[in-house]
């Protein structure tokens, strides 16, 4: 009896020793040669001076979708800023509108000194807005609501015209030669994507069809554009409306056994060797870096020194730029720190 | 023991699996103990399957679109369907069973990407060989699913509650983790990296059949329903499915392991989660945190299609499979056909309903005397 337990003792220690052998075993035979961390690890950050003004506190109110790489862009804008301008941020994002607004109404609690909003359902922030002005509290917005942003009296507006860049893109693509193309939506009634599609359609000299695909599960956003090009075998480009699509789209297109071309809205660090192998043509990028980065800063100047970017009347566009083969190399360095 | 002790509600349905009775302990009962089946026909029991009004839809749907969309017809566009099909098939077939065994699991869509994230940044951080990430993944995921049911029997809530709650920690986790861990929201491309080409071909490869690339999801698909089937219908762990779907107090008095039989459920289904993330990441490179989210009612949608009733103790395994498919035909062939896509999901929504209510159909005739 006392034998048997004690083997078993001593075979559970033997097997806890195998394991952790095992384990090391994992970790030294395992490592990879090549990515990874470590082949990361020397890319730097951006770092730039720090004033001294008084500590002020700043709140960003986004309708970001959670984990989606743009508004991360976005954010890192404002976290530079913030740090510069020895602002405390405070950064949070609702994707319902009514949730917004109470948002708003949170950091005219907190008293911030400044509020930098995405109007992208103006109607819905008035109410909100309104108070904060009211309270003195400062309001820039950025991103969304070119169209209202005077409206509702904010201070400045950085972003790109939706319009305008789906008009610039579609320009471009004629300059290409392209005859036909479909445009991938990936979320139905965003308001910022359909102009975007719509600006794509005036400007272009052939067809443009608008195609919807489920965002949230790229499977599903490969079958379908792998379905469409298989449907309409025409088409020779195919443009979508954030890079993580893109790359995506490429595959589809491989799959489809189509000759289409694949151009994008937005960049991020994975679709820098896309552009540069030129699988994918071009990208429009609006700078999310810079719309978040403008925002924060403006509302420091504007108590700092009471300047404030295009004086109420014009907005301030920070697209679009077009990425592709011929800039790529001078951007690259930055998309891949997920800044640019 | 025999099946329709162990699962009282067979008997709200006659009709319901003949072959798990029959398989029962090799005790089922004779035609001539029960004076139902002997008088019901060859057909009223074929209709009476739980898939039969499934793959009557899908028939319907194919023909449909086969008149309707040229490119449909092509072999070509149907190994689309089926990509689409599979993977949302392979989740489908875990729920299933769950579905079947009396619960379900709402964190089934974020668990997917988990996964993916988990697999992913492991590798990445620790420079490692890519497998490490893919079993690191898959202990998560089956200890997502043991945390799943060893909650839901230790506290007696219903399913769909505890796995709410797990639904929103795996959302939030997904983020928070993913941006705490590389800094960013979406994770860093493992392409490069060591065991990457492997774990591509397992999970993410292309098979080539009579001139057409399929997707080897596809065939693991396949493979994985002819399993479940096997277990369903030819098992001992297969009949506790049924019975503790059916009326779990009835099944724990006539022995059936009930906790094992549900945690195991809610395990399978991190299983078939795993698996699928592993293919989302080894298709895709990089993995967005924020994707998944609506993803558990579709594999909720292709069971119920499939035949799975939300009350548990009925259903099979090529209800999902159908399901599965018929979604995947209804998603593509929208687009085969160009319709306006303003109204796509209004389309899909409809076919999926119509499915249903021929399901519902078949099934009320089949079952009425």
């Amino acid at each position: 009896m006392k034998r048997t337990a004690h083997s078993r003792r001593s075979g559970r220690t033997t097997a806890a020793l195998a394991a952790a052998a095992a384990a090391v075993v994992l970790a030294a035979g395992c490592s990879s040669s090549a990515g990874g961390k470590q082949a990361q690890e020397d890319s730097g950050g951006t770092a730039a001076g720090k004033a001294d003004t008084p500590r002020m506190k700043i709140a960003m109110i986004t309708h970001a979708a959670p984990g989606d790489t743009f508004w991360d862009i976005v954010r890192k804008g404002a976290t530079a800023a913030a740090k510069k301008d020895n602002v405390e941020l405070i950064y949070s994002s609702d994707e319902k509108a009514a949730d917004q607004a109470n948002l708003i109404q949170n950091a005219i609690d907190q008293k911030v000194d400044g509020i930098a909003i995405t109007a992208a359902k103006p109607e819905a922030m008035r109410t909100a807005v309104a108070k904060a002005q009211k309270a003195g509290i400062p309001v820039v917005g950025f991103n969304s609501g070119l169209d209202q942003w005077k409206d509702l009296d904010l201070l400045s507006y950085f972003g790109q015209d939706e319009s305008v860049a789906g008009e610039a893109f579609g320009k471009r693509l004629n300059e290409l030669g392209a005859k036909r193309n479909i445009c991938v939506i990936q979320e139905q009634g965003h308001v910022a994507l359909e102009a975007r599609c719509a600006g794509v359609k005036k400007t272009f000299d052939g067809k443009t069809d608008i195609l919807y695909v489920n965002g949230k599960n790229m499977p599903s956003v490969k079958s379908t554009i792998e379905a469409k090009l298989r449907q309409d075998k025409s088409v020779d480009y195919v443009v979508t409306l954030g890079a993580p699509f893109a790359l995506t789209a490429v595959d589809s297109v491989k799959d489809a056994g189509s000759k289409a071309e694949v151009a994008t809205f937005d960049l991020n660090k994975e679709l820098v060797g896309y552009l540069k192998d030129g699988s994918i043509k071009f990208s429009v990028d609006q700078q999310p870096y810079l719309q978040g980065y403008l925002a924060i800063d403006t509302l420091w100047l504007y108590k700092n020194n009471g300047n404030f970017s295009g004086g109420g009347e014009e907005p301030v566009l920070t697209g679009p730029a077009f990425v592709d083969e011929s800039n790529i190399d001078d951007i690259a360095k930055f998309a891949e720190k997920g800044t640019r | 023991m025999s099946m329709t002790q162990a699962a009282p509600t067979a008997a709200d349905y006659p009709a319901d699996q003949p072959p798990a009775a029959s398989a029962a302990g090799g005790a089922g009962p004779s035609p001539g103990n029960d004076g139902r089946t002997a008088r019901r026909s060859a057909l009223h029991r074929l209709l009476g399957r739980p898939e039969i009004g499934a793959l009557i839809g899908a028939v319907a749907v194919y023909v449909f679109f086969f008149s309707v969309a040229p490119t449909f017809r092509q072999f070509d566009s149907l190994a689309t369907v089926l990509y689409q099909a599979s993977t949302i098939g392979i989740m489908a077939l875990a729920v299933a069973l769950l579905m079947i065994g009396g619960e379900f699991d709402l964190s089934a869509g974020v668990a997917v990407i988990t996964s993916a994230l988990t697999a992913s940044m492991f590798a990445f951080q620790m420079s490692m060989n890519v497998w490490v990430g893919v079993i690191v993944a898959l202990a998560v995921s089956l200890s997502i699913g043991a945390f799943n049911g060893l909650l839901l029997i230790k506290t007696g809530l219903p399913s769909f509650l505890v796995t709410l709650g797990t639904f929103m920690m795996l959302q939030g986790a997904n983020l928070a983790i993913t941006r705490l861990v590389t800094g960013n929201v979406a994770t860093d491309s493992i392409r490069d990296m060591d065991g990457f080409e492997q774990a591509q071909a397992v999970f993410a490869s292309r098979i080539t059949i009579a001139g057409t690339e399929f997707r080897i999801t596809v065939l693991w698909w396949l493979l994985f329903a002819a399993i479940a089937t096997w277990v369903l219908m030819r098992t001992r762990y297969g009949n506790w499915v049924f019975a503790v779907g059916g009326n779990k107090h009835s099944a724990r008095a006539v022995g059936v392991p009930v906790t094992f039989t549900k945690i195991t459920l809610f395990m399978t289904v991190g299983f078939a989660a795993w698996f699928v993330g592993m293919h989302q990441l080894f298709a895709f490179n990089t993995i967005q945190s924020g994707e998944g989210v609506g993803q558990e009612l579709i594999y909720i949608a292709a069971a119920v299609i499939g035949g799975c009733v939300l009350t548990g103790g009925y259903g099979s395994i090529f209800g999902p499979v159908i399901g599965a498919f018929l979604f995947g035909m209804v998603t593509q062939g929208i687009v085969y056909a160009n319709w306006n896509p303003d109204w796509f999901k209004f389309f899909l929504g409809a076919m999926l309903l119509l499915a249903v209510l021929i399901n519902l159909y078949v099934r009320n005739q089949a079952t009425r005397r």
